[in-house]
């Protein structure tokens, strides 16, 4: 069973029906033995990483999240929310992996924020969810925030600087851009994910 | 690199696709699923969904379809017509569209730019401008769906501009009205120097004829995507070739 967190996004049902084309149904939920009972977990995020936080601390999720062992994949925001920290609202995120999520273009005030549009994976780890996906595919950003490149780093992405357009530290895997809008591609990660 | 967004619109019209040529006399033109399979494959970067009865009729669109235009299409989309409130928005944004686009309702009330981006994020509010050279000055114009209803206003597009990027705007369209549908390629010298105003990203829009125009405006604007409606619908441009072409040119597009 695929759940994905009810996070309070508005973008979740492009996400559900990402997996609808790939023939699989994934349930919206904010429940804890749900969440805890899936195969895989997609943790959404439109919005701030605070008004995120704060829900997902309303709804008693974060420790659930914290220990789960299954395959988790943080989109967008959701992948942020991933970290030690984020820049956006200055609070404290789930510190599964390590590291802060800055502000784009804090070095470079002429850059175009947000980063909206098709760029590039410039892929370091070709395995995991990343796996057949042809190097320097074009996927779909659209963000203000992003997480320089890590430890945990699967795919840097340029704009501006390098940043971390994918990560995986163990089970938890993260996208910074949209899989559910990335064209074939992105379906391709998602049957990845799936696969794990 | 960020690649170069080419983005049809599709003019939406008692829930059919319809064409204008300067907003007058619209043509029938399709169902609207048809059109967004065709440009998915055609390898469009983003389509936008323009209720064009929408604002002027105080109605707004009919929400069905976009839920079966988020089920099908793999690729971004946008829906612009008569979000007048949060409550309008998160219904369109619920039924799967990745952003909202605002023209007349923001003007009538700036400040529903700012409870919306509080809400769901700059990322999610596109503003579309559509602006009137007039006496020499770039004017904003209103209810441009309707040429009965369509009036200037007394903004300059200068100051609106930056006010909606200080209103927290994540993009915007700028339509350049002179240019619209009459094919002469985009209003370069307006959008360069409206480009220089704002650092949240700009999409072109009116005046699209040939594939020329699409190198020009990126080569001489820092524009992030170009909008075409009729050039695309009647095949007069081919998006697989136009990009072909702006690659060859050094500019980035996905291709």
């Amino acid at each position: 069973m695929i759940t994905i967190i009810d996070s309070g996004g508005a973008n979740i049902a492009s996400i559900q029906f990402a997996f609808e084309r790939l023939g699989v149904s994934a349930e919206l939920s904010d429940d804890a033995d749900t969440i805890k009972k899936s195969s895989h977990i997609i943790l959404p995020g439109v919005g701030s990483a605070g008004s995120a936080m704060k829900r997902l601390k309303d709804l008693s999720l974060i420790e659930v999240i914290r220990s789960l062992t299954q395959p988790v994949l943080g989109i967008c925001l959701g992948m942020q929310l991933l970290f030690d920290f984020s820049e956006e609202d200055n609070i404290e995120c789930l510190g599964l992996i390590s590291g802060k999520v800055l502000k784009i273009s804090s070095n470079d005030k002429k850059l175009i924020v947000p980063h909206m549009g098709w760029n590039s994976l410039n892929i370091t780890d070709c395995k995991w969810i990343m796996k057949n996906v042809p190097h320097l595919s074009y996927a779909y950003f659209i963000h203000s925030y992003a997480a320089p490149v890590g430890k945990s780093t699967s795919v840097m992405t340029c704009y501006g600087e390098n940043f971390s357009a994918a990560v995986r530290q163990n089970n938890f895997y993260g996208t910074q851009f949209h899989p559910e809008r990335s064209s074939v591609i992105g379906s391709l990660i998602l049957k990845n994910f799936l696969e794990l | 690199m960020l690649a170069k967004r080419i983005i049809p619109c599709l003019d939406v019209k008692n829930g059919v696709v319809v064409k204008g040529v300067q907003f007058k006399n619209h043509q029938i033109m399709g169902d609207i699923l048809k059109y967004a399979l065709y440009y998915r494959d055609a390898g469009a970067d983003e389509l936008v969904f323009y209720d064009i009865t929408a604002s002027s009729d105080g109605r707004i669109v009919d929400k069905q379809w976009i839920s079966k235009v988020a089920q099908i299409l793999d690729i971004p989309f946008s829906v612009a017509g008569g979000i007048r409130s949060i409550n309008d928005a998160r219904v369109i944004l619920n039924a799967g569209a990745d952003k909202i686009s605002i023209n007349s309702p923001a003007l009538e009330n700036p400040q529903l730019i700012n409870d919306l981006t509080r809400e769901f994020g700059s990322q999610c509010v596109v503003i579309g401008i559509d602006s009137h050279e007039d006496n020499g000055d770039y004017y904003v114009y209103q209810y441009t769906g309707d040429i009965k209803k369509t009036r200037a206003t007394a903004r300059r597009t200068e100051d609106w501009v930056i006010e909606v990027q200080n209103l927290g705007a994540g993009e915007i369209v700028l339509n350049c009205m002179n240019q619209d549908g009459v094919k002469n390629g985009y209003d370069i010298q307006q959008l360069a120097k409206i480009r220089k105003l704002v650092h949240i990203p700009l999409i072109a829009s009116g005046g699209a004829g040939m594939n020329s125009h699409f190198n020009a405006v990126f080569k001489n604007t820092n524009v992030d995507g170009a909008l075409a409606a009729s050039v695309f619908h009647n095949n007069a441009i081919q998006i697989g070739e136009l990009k072909k072409y702006l690659r060859s040119e050094n500019i980035e597009v996905r291709i």
